[in-house]
């Protein structure tokens, strides 16, 4: 595969354990290597603890790996924080609880995400200068969201408070978007919907992305690159017209080895 | 009427308390039993620092920072030192325990013949319980102002967000344990100087006086809650002050009915007990339904 580009995201070796020091020790992901790079649009399938989550824990910081590096524009990033790595990555949980919070309204979790990553002072907040835009905003994704700007985000649908975390995700555009089953949660038609608009946000934005996802459909149909996760070990790495050719036949193949 | 004057003005000062309480419990989900070791805290400090000579006003501000002390142990205890909530707030109370019979080398001091906040010479002429009911609104009035102010920076939505959703606050970049850090550090120094107040105002401080205060506390927080049901945040902040005052009502009734000073703690949490059930005896009993009735013109 050639690439022009430098890669945005590494990981270089990456192995990471649990109960480690007991007889019980386990390796999730087993020295994994993996380059992205910017622009990409990577759907990431797997069965269950292949070691996805884990993937995505560890370019977001929440585990630590046992060996290897993460390295982000060449820069060594394997011991930064969640909260310090926010800067660049953004996430959406594939749980609609987990990315807003319940009792502050819509704008409010707008205006939170506007700051993501960055220092917060006792400077006012200025939820009102901000309200027209987010209302321009919510209004893109057709779901009513705008409407409800005022209301808390526990008084939504599980539809209405994904595309929130979603729009919160790629307000402060990041250089990293990592989408975690966003869309498993909710019902065929607004996962469909969400799929779409995640697809037109990436593209108008050129974000570069990992999507997990267990619709065997939408690892096909979307992204440039499509990457199956076997074991803690990357068994298919394929992108551009190589991804187009694949079919889901030759997908589940690989799953029954 | 004195009587009554003498509840407007100690609901105003423990009102303090409840807006202490209501940043940890309420907006940051940190049930801080630190409180009870903070309270008497802040009230001996204050008191051993005016029998020393110090200016009320110094000694009021000393009372707030020993107290945002304990707060902040409690912090380091629970994110740092990664202690259970529960068990990191009831080791510092402890401590303080030991620490407030040291700073006042005995179990109480007498503030008689002292300078305080309540023996200036202003509040000399006018009637009876009046000193508190001034010194409460005033300080009620800045407090509330400034958290509601607070509330609403950057900083003090971080902070909200904090307790909300500490996941998707770390998601946002903020750091959850620095955020609980000032929480219960602000939350702490409000209790001590709530308690500074509360020993100024009964012209002594007591090793025991912080024991039951947490009920005392959630008590105006939850009448507040009850009585002016779905507020804002800012809304929510004034009623706790409301509620504080109403408890004392409360109180006072209780004692007009012929209980004696030994029953308040006995009462208190069992009107804690009863507004903390009171959603759902209303939803099982059906009492909306039956006051919607008896209230509607149209009985059909």
């Amino acid at each position: 595969m050639t690439v022009d580009q430098p890669a945005v995201l590494t990981l270089k070796n990456v192995a990471t354990l649990v109960n480690r020091n007991t007889p019980n020790e386990t390796k999730i992901l087993k020295n994994l290597d993996l380059q992205v790079f910017p622009g990409d649009f990577i759907t990431v399938i797997g069965s269950n603890g292949a070691g996805k989550s884990t993937l995505f824990n560890t370019i977001s910081g929440d585990i630590v790996p046992d060996e290897g590096q993460v390295l982000l524009n060449g820069q060594d990033i394997t011991h930064d924080s969640v909260e310090k790595r926010t800067k660049f990555l953004s996430r959406v949980f594939q749980d609609p609880k987990m990315g807003t919070a319940p009792r502050m309204t819509v704008a409010e979790n707008l205006l939170l995400a506007v700051k993501r990553g960055q220092k917060r002072g006792l400077g006012l907040r200025h939820l009102h200068a901000n309200k027209a835009r987010f209302k321009m905003l919510a209004a893109t994704m057709g779901n009513g969201l705008a409407e409800r700007l005022d209301t808390p985000t526990e008084n939504l649908s599980g539809g209405q408070r994904q595309t929130l975390s979603f729009l919160m995700a790629t307000l402060n555009r990041p250089e990293i978007l990592l989408l975690d089953e966003h869309t498993a949660a909710l019902d065929p038609k607004t996962s469909a919907g969400l799929m779409e608009q995640t697809s037109k946000t990436v593209a108008e934005q050129q974000l570069t992305c990992l999507m997990i996802t267990h619709h065997m459909e939408d690892a096909l149909k979307y992204g440039n690159r499509l990457l199956v996760l076997h074991a803690g070990k990357i068994t298919l790495d394929v992108r551009g017209e190589q991804k187009a050719q694949m079919t889901k036949e030759q997908i589940m193949q690989l799953f029954v080895d | 009427m004195s009587l009554i004057t003498s509840s407007i003005g100690q609901g105003l000062l423990w009102a303090i308390l409840g807006i202490a309480l209501f940043l940890t419990f309420r907006v940051l989900d940190f049930p801080d039993m630190t409180v009870e070791g903070t309270f008497p805290l802040g009230a001996a400090v204050t008191v051993t620092a005016i029998t020393h000579g110090a200016s009320p006003l110094l000694a009021t501000c000393a009372g707030f920072l020993a107290g945002a002390c304990g707060g902040l142990v409690t912090g380091l205890l629970y994110t740092k030192g990664k202690i259970p909530i529960l068990l990191a707030g009831i080791l510092v109370m402890t401590a303080c325990l030991s620490i407030n019979l040291r700073v006042m080398g005995g179990s109480n001091v007498s503030l008689i013949g002292q300078q305080t906040f309540f023996s200036a010479n202003f509040f000399q002429s006018l009637p009876k319980y009046f000193d508190s009911v001034l010194i409460g609104a005033a300080t009620i009035l800045v407090i509330t102002g400034l958290v509601a102010l607070f509330l609403e920076t950057e900083l003090g939505q971080a902070f909200i967000v904090t307790g909300d959703n500490p996941m998707m606050a770390r998601s946002q970049g903020i750091n959850t344990d620095n955020m609980t850090i000032l929480g219960l550090t602000l939350s702490n120094g409000l209790v001590g100087l709530c308690g500074a107040l509360i020993s100024q105002s009964n012209g002594y401080a007591d090793a025991n006086m912080g024991i039951g205060i947490i009920v005392v506390a959630l008590a105006s927080i939850i009448i507040g809650e009850v009585v002016f049901g779905d507020l804002t945040l800012n809304q929510r902040l004034i009623a706790v002050t409301l509620g504080s005052i109403i408890y004392r009502f409360v109180l006072l009734l209780v004692l007009q009915l012929g209980f004696s000073t030994n029953d308040l703690n006995l009462i208190s949490a069992i009107i804690l007990a009863l507004c903390m059930m009171l959603p759902n005896l209303r939803n099982s009993l059906h009492l909306n339904g039956i006051l919607r009735k008896g209230l509607s013109h149209n009985d059909r």
